[in-house]
């Protein structure tokens, strides 16, 4: 299923991701799941949060840079070869992934990674008719 | 050593009657040939016959960098276009170049300046010149080169960099006399103590180093440094290139060329003349230049004039060393840069009005080094750290490319610059110079 994930612009300065976390605590957030994509310079935080457009504005209230972008949750087996499945599913379709992570969401014995694809209704397409992502509720 | 004697030490009077002379034919010439001029002496109220003495140079409305822009290319033409045989041009604060046309007569004008100024370093025709002054349109290059021709000393075209190379041909051939700005000399230094080079044990005996600002200090350092004679050089491309002052062995000021340019020194906001030894900004009447004359040329440098009788035997008006200047011009490593260039660079790019913050710097490298700080806004922020590199590079080869500088480029957050009430602080110049 498609779900927004919210990216913060940070600079690597000491303390910064502390604050983003400290934010979102103090407004009750809940992360559900969070990479960093790092430069030299600077850093790009992803996150998965149960309330997606509150957290956007409480983080570009407080000054941060901060976009939704629409990716996808997919379910994905936890044992050997279980992404591999999916991965191989994807490639045989011809969906382009830019990145993923792994999120703190679990269905029973299947995991939840995040997916940001090149073609997202394609995407969404492939996860629908191999029943990839329909318990997922983050 | 003096090259010319007879217009170098002129008694002052002579001098000033000659100038005088000079500026009437100047007068004449350029309201008869160039329209813009005219217009302006109209404006005015004012016909060529009323300049009738030096003093009368007061009552001619100033020109500025501005109205050279606006009537690029040919519009100070005073020629025709024919008698063009040299054209050097330098960017304007809209990118728009600022233009310097040169007749046969201007180069030879140009090129007897820089012989007088090659002079004031000791330099003979026994000379080796390594000129490290970039060669093309920027006037540094070439302006040397001529007035070494003139002297007939042996001069090297190195152009700048090629770092390793300068330091191979310095050895080789012995060169004796070092021509580039005062940053590269430094840097020149530092990489030959790293190839095992000591630069001091080499034949260099003087440097006349210019295009951007220096100090007494930077002098002690590089003297120490290259064991070498180093004398501060002043000029601009629009008024002639190098070769407008120069510092003899006195090192006490430079002496100004008033014979070819004559010298005025004004309160910026009023435009009122100063008298000796008042700082403001400094005016220049090219007096016998024939492609594109120029009448009270506002320069936006700062510094003073003062009349001393210097022991070296001239008795040309000196200038004191720049103090700075009147409008927000950086010079970083001898070009010329605008922070209004580097806004509209940042705008077209991102195409917003950005926040960012310009830091010029002299590392380790003696080098200046300028770092653009922009600040990463939500509408051109993505998801991926690729789409922002993007944009740096972007950034990046687009000032390369208009500016011909390098800059480094770095994102910051939101409101991390500092913000400021009115005119907005957009430049952090820690260079100690």
């Amino acid at each position: 299923m498609i779900i927004k994930q919210i990216s913060i612009f940070l600079e690597n300065v000491a303390g910064r991701l502390a604050e983003v976390t400290k934010l979102l605590a103090k407004h009750e957030i809940n992360l559900r799941a969070m990479t960093i994509a790092d430069t030299a310079d600077f850093g790009i935080l992803r996150i998965v949060v149960d309330q997606p457009d509150k957290a956007l504005k409480v983080l570009r209230d407080g000054g941060f840079t901060a976009k939704t972008t629409e990716v996808l949750a997919v379910e994905v087996e936890d044992r050997p070869g279980g992404l591999a499945k999916v991965m191989e599913i994807f490639q045989q379709n011809h969906v382009n992934i830019e990145y993923l992570y792994v999120s703190l969401e679990k269905n029973k014995d299947k995991a939840v990674v995040i997916f940001k694809v090149e073609d997202l209704k394609l995407g969404q397409k492939i996860v629908e008719e191999h029943g990839l992502g329909g318990k997922v509720s983050l | 050593m003096i090259w010319n004697p007879e217009a170098e030490c002129m008694p002052v009077e002579q001098r000033r009657r000659l100038q005088l002379a000079h500026l009437k034919n100047l007068v004449e010439r350029v309201y008869e040939k160039v329209p813009f001029y005219r217009k302006k002496f109209q404006q005015a109220g004012i016909k060529p016959k009323d300049i009738r003495s030096l003093e009368d140079i007061q009552k001619i409305p100033f020109t500025t960098k501005d109205e050279l822009r606006e009537t690029y290319p040919y519009g100070l033409l005073a020629v025709p276009e024919a008698e063009i045989e040299e054209v050097h041009m330098s960017s304007g604060t809209t990118g728009t170049p600022v233009v310097d046309a040169y007749t046969k007569k201007d180069i030879e004008v140009w090129s007897e300046s820089m012989a007088r100024t090659l002079s004031m370093a000791g330099t003979t025709r026994n000379d080796i010149i390594q000129n490290a002054y970039g060669y093309g349109l920027f006037t540094g290059g070439l302006g040397v080169h001529y007035g070494a021709k003139l002297i007939g000393a042996n001069i090297i075209p190195m152009s700048s960099g090629n770092t390793s190379k300068q330091i191979l041909v310095m050895r080789d051939f012995k060169t004796t006399i070092l021509t580039c700005t005062p940053s590269y000399s430094l840097f020149l230094a530092e990489a030959a103590k790293e190839e095992g080079v000591d630069i001091r044990s080499l034949s260099l005996k003087a440097g006349c180093f210019g295009a951007e600002p220096w100090s007494e200090n930077m002098r002690k350092e590089i003297e120490e440094k290259l064991g070498l004679d180093a004398y501060d050089i002043y000029g601009l491309t629009e008024i002639t290139g190098p070769g407008v002052s120069s510092e003899c062995e006195m090192k006490n000021g430079l002496h100004i060329n008033e014979d070819f340019f004559y010298p005025e020194v004004i309160d910026p906001e009023t435009g009122n003349v100063l008298p000796d030894g008042a700082k403001g900004e400094l005016v220049f009447t090219t007096l016998v230049k024939e492609g594109t004359p120029l009448l009270r040329y506002r320069t936006r440098d700062i510094t003073f004039l003062f009349h001393d009788q210097c022991p070296c035997g001239r008795t040309t008006v000196k200038m004191h060393r720049l103090f700075g200047r009147t409008d927000d011009m950086l010079i970083i490593r001898g070009v010329n840069v605008f922070p209004s260039q580097i806004e509209q660079i940042l705008m077209a790019v991102e195409g917003t009005d950005p926040h960012y913050l310009i830091v010029v710097d002299r590392g380790a490298s003696h080098l200046d080094e300028l770092e653009i700080m922009v600040e990463v806004e939500s509408k051109f922020f993505t998801d991926e750290t690729k789409g922002l590199e993007t944009i740096r590079s972007k950034i990046e080869h687009e000032i390369k490319s208009k500016l011909g500088i390098s800059a480094k480029i770095k994102l910051v957050e939101p409101k991390t610059i500092e913000r400021s009430i009115g005119k907005a602080k957009r430049v952090i110049d820690k260079r100690k110079i």
